[in-house]
């Protein structure tokens, strides 16, 4: 609020001090040396952000001999043995299924819970109930996962997909109540009231007027939270057994007892950060409205 | 009276609609929509807040419970009641608790304060238009989706002391060999580099969309005024932005604090042999899941909740000050 008030105080002065259009005058030094200074800076930054992982592609096709010779850092012979061991020998198909179904499973399922209540909280102003939702991402997760193993195990639900999907859940529910309720507190209460005036009941409109016109809304959360998921490596840590485990614990695991093998681990890593990239590059728009949602309401 | 009317006259109107729509219905369902839509507030919320609550409040309650027990070994073990002993253990601990929260404290401050001193940077680069714009995008995503246990490999390989990357480059201009994750003064340092190489995006994206909602004229008034670049962000854009500023340091800091992959990922048990990385949330890990000692853990993870809680409510009444 405040900053809209400074905004109509300014522009009265601006309007007062300004009669006509300032004339076009030729542009000062100053803002060429900016342009070059920008170019630099932008290239090192996108410089210090891909790097990185263009290292990790680059030692994933590595031999491991290669990758201890120094001199070979950038011209070297590239193998696909790395990545033939890794998906074959040590089963990382299974893996990157596992990780697939429980994204998915427990995205979509956060969905059929998350999207309605934040729609709730969201036109019934339900603050506090949002608190106890989002408290979910505040609390550190080891606190939960002691009782968690300890009742899961009791109904011999640990090492089974259920259980890593419930937890999977409780990360994936509060990032789409979240999302959706900053989405819904943006959508006009108009149309649902038309909607209702044309003799459709209140849950009708939701059904038939609201949840349509959100799709999009719906995909950002959808998308972020898949992501998270698939990322998530605690609760899988704990919770998955040896025919659940998700990818980023197979990785994990691999280095415990080949630590040596650079150019395996590098492929594995390469194999869990290709497929999830991938769905981000196609859905860049989402994403970025996701991660900044509610982020510029003040 | 007129709300008793209305109502009653919805009622009417969802009847005779449904009875039109669903005509073979019995009457039942009829009943159960209208429930249901003067209830809608509640069935849709309460679904969602049940699941968290069953998987938050009984937990929560439990570690309360266990962190005035003795419980170890194995949680189903016989444990004795001990009171406020394990709090007392845990407060006067300077080998592993004090230092774990003055890490924890340092690696959030310090990670924290470059993410959005770089962020503000780069986002106020990408504030107005420019060619390449798309590319620049994509660079700025990947480390944000990029999976944090691989992203921890992937720092392993490069800040190898032998075979990485760092030293390789550094050979060249001549500066000897450094340790960096394997030293025991710069593993902390490191593993604050990769928080930073990987979230100083989120930060330059939160910013970034504050900065394009922000009104062009304040600044342009000032540029009339004769302001020059720097007074105009000292003086205009960075107090439009500081309510935008503290969301991203709140949705960061969060994370910040509970910051596990990567330094599990890339140190393991401990927080390395001389516990250089342990910070609450690993200490809390390994005490829970390598030791079993899970009356102290509880403990440490009550305490480590309230710092938490502490600093949020410390932001957020900075947050409501600044709005204001």
């Amino acid at each position: 609020m405040t900053v809209l008030n400074t905004n109509t105080e300014h522009t009265g002065t601006t309007a007062a001090a300004r009669p006509a259009p300032a004339p076009r005058r030729r542009k000062p030094l100053a803002s060429r040396a900016y342009k070059v200074f920008r170019v630099v800076a932008l290239i090192a930054v996108v410089l210090f952000l891909i790097a990185p992982l263009f290292w990790m592609l680059l030692a994933s096709f590595k031999t491991n001999v290669d990758i201890y010779d120094t001199a070979k850092s950038f011209v070297f012979t590239p193998t696909g043995e790395n990545y033939a061991n890794v998906l074959q020998r040590n089963n990382y198909f299974v893996f990157i299924f596992n990780s697939f179904w429980v994204a998915f499973v427990s995205t979509a399922l956060s969905l059929v819970l998350g999207v309605p209540a934040a729609y709730a909280m969201s036109r019934f102003t339900m603050h506090r109930s949002a608190l106890v939702v989002l408290m979910a991402r505040v609390i550190p997760g080891v606190s939960l996962l002691v009782p968690w193993y300890y009742v899961f195990s009791n109904l011999k639900m640990v090492g089974g997909f259920e259980v890593l999907i419930l937890s999977h859940m409780f990360v994936a529910l509060p990032l789409i109540v979240y999302i959706m309720m900053s989405y819904f507190d943006s959508l006009p209460l108009e149309l649902e009231e038309s909607a209702q005036v044309d003799g459709l009941t209140p849950i009708g409109a939701f059904r038939r007027i609201t949840l349509p016109l959100s799709v999009s809304g719906i995909a950002t959360a959808g998308i972020l939270s898949f992501i998270f998921s698939w990322n998530n490596f605690m609760f899988a840590l704990v919770l998955s057994g040896s025919k659940t485990k998700t990818l980023p614990v197979a990785i994990f695991d691999f280095v415990s007892y080949a630590s040596i093998d650079w150019g395996g681990l590098m492929a594995a890593a390469t194999v869990v950060t290709i497929p999830i990239m991938i769905i981000a590059l196609f859905t860049q728009k989402y994403i970025v409205s996701g991660l900044t949602a509610g982020a510029t309401k003040g | 009276m007129s709300v008793l009317n209305t109502s009653r006259g919805d009622t009417a109107r969802d009847t005779a609609l449904g009875a039109g729509r669903t005509a073979r219905t019995p009457g039942p369902r009829k009943d159960f929509s209208a429930w249901a839509n003067r209830h809608r507030k509640w069935l849709f919320a309460a679904p969602a807040m049940i699941f968290v609550g069953v998987l938050i409040v009984f937990p929560l309650a439990w570690t309360l419970y266990l962190s005035l027990t003795d419980s170890q070994g194995s949680v189903r073990a016989a444990s004795e009641f001990v009171g406020l002993e394990n709090y007392l253990t845990v407060l006067s601990d300077v080998e592993r608790f004090w230092p774990a929260v003055g890490r924890t404290l340092s690696f959030t401050g310090v990670a924290l304060a470059c993410e959005v001193v770089l962020g503000m940077g780069i986002a106020l680069l990408l504030w107005r238009p420019f060619r390449g714009e798309k590319w620049v995008r994509v660079a700025i995503l990947l480390p944000l989706v990029a999976t944090p246990v691989a992203v921890g490999m992937m720092w392993r390989l490069i800040f190898d002391p032998n075979i990485g990357f760092v030293n390789q480059l550094l050979g060249m201009i001549g500066i000897p060999p450094q340790p960096w994750l394997s030293g025991q003064d710069t593993a902390l340092g490191t593993t604050i580099f990769m928080d930073i190489w990987q979230w100083t995006p989120m930060v330059v994206l939160i910013l970034l969309a504050g900065l394009t909602s922000l009104s062009e004229e304040p600044d342009e008034a000032a540029r009339m005024d004769g302001a020059n670049a720097f007074q105009r962000f000292f003086f205009i854009t960075l107090p439009l932005m500081m309510p935008t500023v503290i969301v991203a340091i709140l949705l960061r800091g969060i994370d910040a604090l509970k910051t596990f992959d990567i330094l599990y990922a890339t140190k393991g048990k401990g927080g390395g042999s001389f516990h250089e990385v342990e910070t609450l949330n690993v200490y809390a890990y390994g005490l829970s899941f390598d030791y079993n000692q899970y009356g102290l853990s509880s403990a440490v993870l009550i305490l480590f909740f309230m710092i938490i809680i502490g600093t949020m409510w410390l932001l957020t009444m900075r947050k409501k000050a600044v709005s204001k």
